[in-house]
């Protein structure tokens, strides 16, 4: 079955090339990227039964392992792809509801389509890179891919909202590379098995450097704080299905390049004890800046980085328990975060404005708007028994089992966000659907494809606490190989030794 | 062969290009600072070619006897980076100009947060002093910078037409 392991990488890549081929022809452009995007969902949830014999490993080109370059699917590969494909297919249908190509007059574009193609492929070499280099070059592609789609038709807030992206993530992944060239001189391999070996034999002092460089250009793409002040101010001006792909997903390919690293790479070490604190910092600061906004996206970009806070804790506790709890956090996560977004520019769609000041009365004029926002709001402030509050949960008893002073630090934190993110999300609530508006505002109709697309996720989130048993304990059995390491590295070097 | 340490001249080449480009990329202008970002990533892919070790043949099997060859792998990389920075750069400089077309300038804009918290400071520090808060804080908004606030098209082409 290894055939089934470059696919997400393959298909959207040519799909990108067609389309592009076929950028005045729209109709079949659209065909082309929702074929694409269902067949990469398709090969991932095949992927995700049958890595559970075992990681699936291609050579690209045939080279052998420590040479060529690996892709990898383990467990953890798997459950990102699936949820990523998913959630990408779901955004697709969204844009393409909401006319992205042809209604709106300053977004020109049959280059959507190509690009967001191209953007899954990043994501999914990400997913599958078995060497740091190849990381380096998914990073690259997704990234690449987000600058068009941030500057998208180049009107004044959004250039101003990409400069600011752009600088930073080109400066983040210039330390990514000065990180790769540092780890290979002082190793003399990229390839992630062979360095998971090597990297314990060098010297501490330098083992740690290259650990906290590549933690600090992850922690860049995940907005962990103090690098987080880029996030709420670039992501909220893009067109509405772009900032919910990028809130859901581009800041999980950032935390799960942490995971993999800090499991594979590095194992326990000083710099877990770090990561506890960015991750309180993260937690805390992200939530306070939420409560202090009164527009709904940039809320929601607070919350955000906030919540990431929580996945980075458990990256941070290394146990086992801790990993599983931030896996499937991260699966939660991706899909709250998206389809929250998808709802903030419904709203901006139905309203034209997301300010919470001047929308009101929602509840009673748009009932089903309503319900499709105090869902995943719910979700995410962690109310039982949706899968925010089993995330957390699951989070919270890894921290209790470390039971050190700080990791208690950290629960404490943790239960303040989570009750501040109730706060947040109830007094949105109260102004945005309770309240009367201001003014009145000049509602204009939904299309029913975008409702449509928006409860579809919705309803993922709702499918994620269903079927939180059977995926918790898939979350912790793609923990027990990330601890355990030997199963990856044994997939991609052979049972050398 | 070459059994000496990395090749002295270039770390500093490295050394200086990358300390340079972290000079540019600190600079407001964004035309300076793809410059700047040009300057780190040479100076990152001249490390590459110093994690390749002692200097070689041209890694080309038949050509150079094996033990006499440089270590390819790293040039590869470098490579893909300099591929990569190319495309960026071009983006940037792309970025720029529009900016400066839509602005007619290319500065990298406070952030949102900031400008809001420098508005609430110089409002406070108004009513501090007790002066006559609506001239004060004309005067303080004056003296920060406000390119973030929302120009409408109206007042940006009546702004043209001034000039």
């Amino acid at each position: 079955m290894t055939w089934l392991v470059p696919l997400p990488v393959v298909i959207p890549l040519a799909g990108a090339g067609l389309a592009v081929a076929l950028g005045r022809r729209s109709q079949l452009q659209r065909t082309v990227s929702v074929l694409s995007l269902t067949a990469v969902l398709a090969a991932s949830l095949t992927m995700l039964f049958t890595v559970d014999n075992g990681p699936l490993v291609v050579q690209v080109g045939d080279w052998p392992a420590p040479i060529g370059i690996s892709l990898v699917a383990d467990r953890l590969s798997a459950l990102m792809l699936v949820i990523s494909s998913a959630v990408t297919l779901c955004v697709l249908l969204f844009a393409l509801a909401q006319d992205l190509a042809l209604g709106d007059p300053d977004s020109p574009v049959a280059i959507f389509h190509p690009t967001y193609l191209v953007l899954t492929a990043g994501v999914a070499i990400s997913f599958l890179a078995g060497d740091l280099f190849n990381l380096y070059v998914g990073f690259e592609v997704l990234l690449a891919a987000s600058y068009v789609l941030i500057t998208l038709g180049g009107t004044r807030a959004r250039i101003r909202a990409g400069t600011i992206y752009v600088i930073m993530a080109i400066a983040s992944s210039t330390i990514f590379l000065l990180a790769v060239a540092l780890t290979y001189s002082a190793t003399g391999t990229v390839n992630m098995a062979q360095l998971a070996g090597r990297l314990a034999e060098i010297d501490p002092g330098i083992r740690l450097t290259l650990q906290m460089l590549l933690l600090v250009a992850f922690a860049v793409k995940a907005a962990i704080f103090p690098l987080s002040a880029w996030l709420p101010d670039s992501y909220p001006t893009a067109p509405a299905p772009v900032t919910a792909v990028f809130a859901g997903l581009l800041t999980k390919v950032g935390i799960y390049a942490m995971l993999r690293i800090q499991t594979l790479l590095f194992g326990e070490g000083p710099a877990d004890t770090i990561l506890m604190w960015a991750a309180l910092a993260t937690m805390l600061v992200g939530i306070l800046g939420a409560v202090a906004q009164s527009d709904l996206k940039r809320l929601l970009s607070f919350t955000l980085v906030s919540h990431i806070g929580l996945m980075v804790f458990g990256i941070a506790l290394s146990s086992e328990a801790g990993l599983a709890g931030a896996i499937f956090y991260v699966l939660h996560h991706i899909t709250v975060q998206t389809s929250l977004f998808l709802v903030a520019g419904l709203i901006e769609r139905r309203e034209g404005t997301t300010s919470l000041n001047r929308l009101g009365g929602l509840a009673r004029s748009a009932p089903l708007l309503a319900a499709l926002f105090l869902i995943p709001a719910f979700n995410l402030s962690g109310i039982p028994p949706l899968s925010g509050f089993l995330g957390k949960l699951g989070l919270l008893q890894a921290g209790v089992q470390a039971s050190t002073p700080l990791a208690y630090v950290l629960v404490g934190g943790s239960l303040l966000t989570s009750l501040l993110t109730l706060y947040v999300f109830v007094k949105a609530w109260n102004k945005a659907f309770w309240q009367p508006a201001v003014e009145p505002t000049s509602a204009t109709r939904l299309p029913a494809g975008m409702i449509g697309t928006a409860s579809a996720l919705v309803v993922l989130g709702f499918v994620l606490t269903l079927a939180a048993g059977p995926l918790f304990d898939y979350a912790t059995e793609a923990a027990r190989d990330l601890h355990a390491r030997t199963p990856y590295i044994e997939a991609i070097l052979g049972a050398v030794r | 062969m070459n059994v000496l340490g990395p090749d002295l001249f270039l770390v500093i080449a490295a050394a200086v290009l990358i300390a340079g480009g972290i000079y540019l990329v600190l600079e407001r202008s964004l035309t300076r600072i793809a410059v700047g970002l040009v300057l780190v990533g040479n100076g990152v892919n001249i490390l590459f070619l110093i994690t390749g070790g002692p200097r070689g043949g041209a890694p080309i099997v038949d050509l150079t006897p094996e033990e006499a060859m440089s270590d390819p792998l790293p040039q590869a990389m470098m490579l893909t980076a300099i591929v990569i920075t190319l495309a960026l750069t071009a983006f940037l400089v792309a970025m720029a100009h529009r900016s400066w077309q839509l602005h007619r300038h290319d500065e990298v804009q406070d952030d949102l947060e900031d400008r809001r918290i420098a508005r609430i400071a110089a409002l406070q520090s108004a009513q501090e002093r007790g002066d006559s808060v609506r001239v004060t804080l004309d005067e303080e908004a004056a003296e920060v910078r406000d390119e973030t606030a929302d120009i409408t098209e109206e007042h940006w082409l009546a702004e043209e037409d001034v000039r």
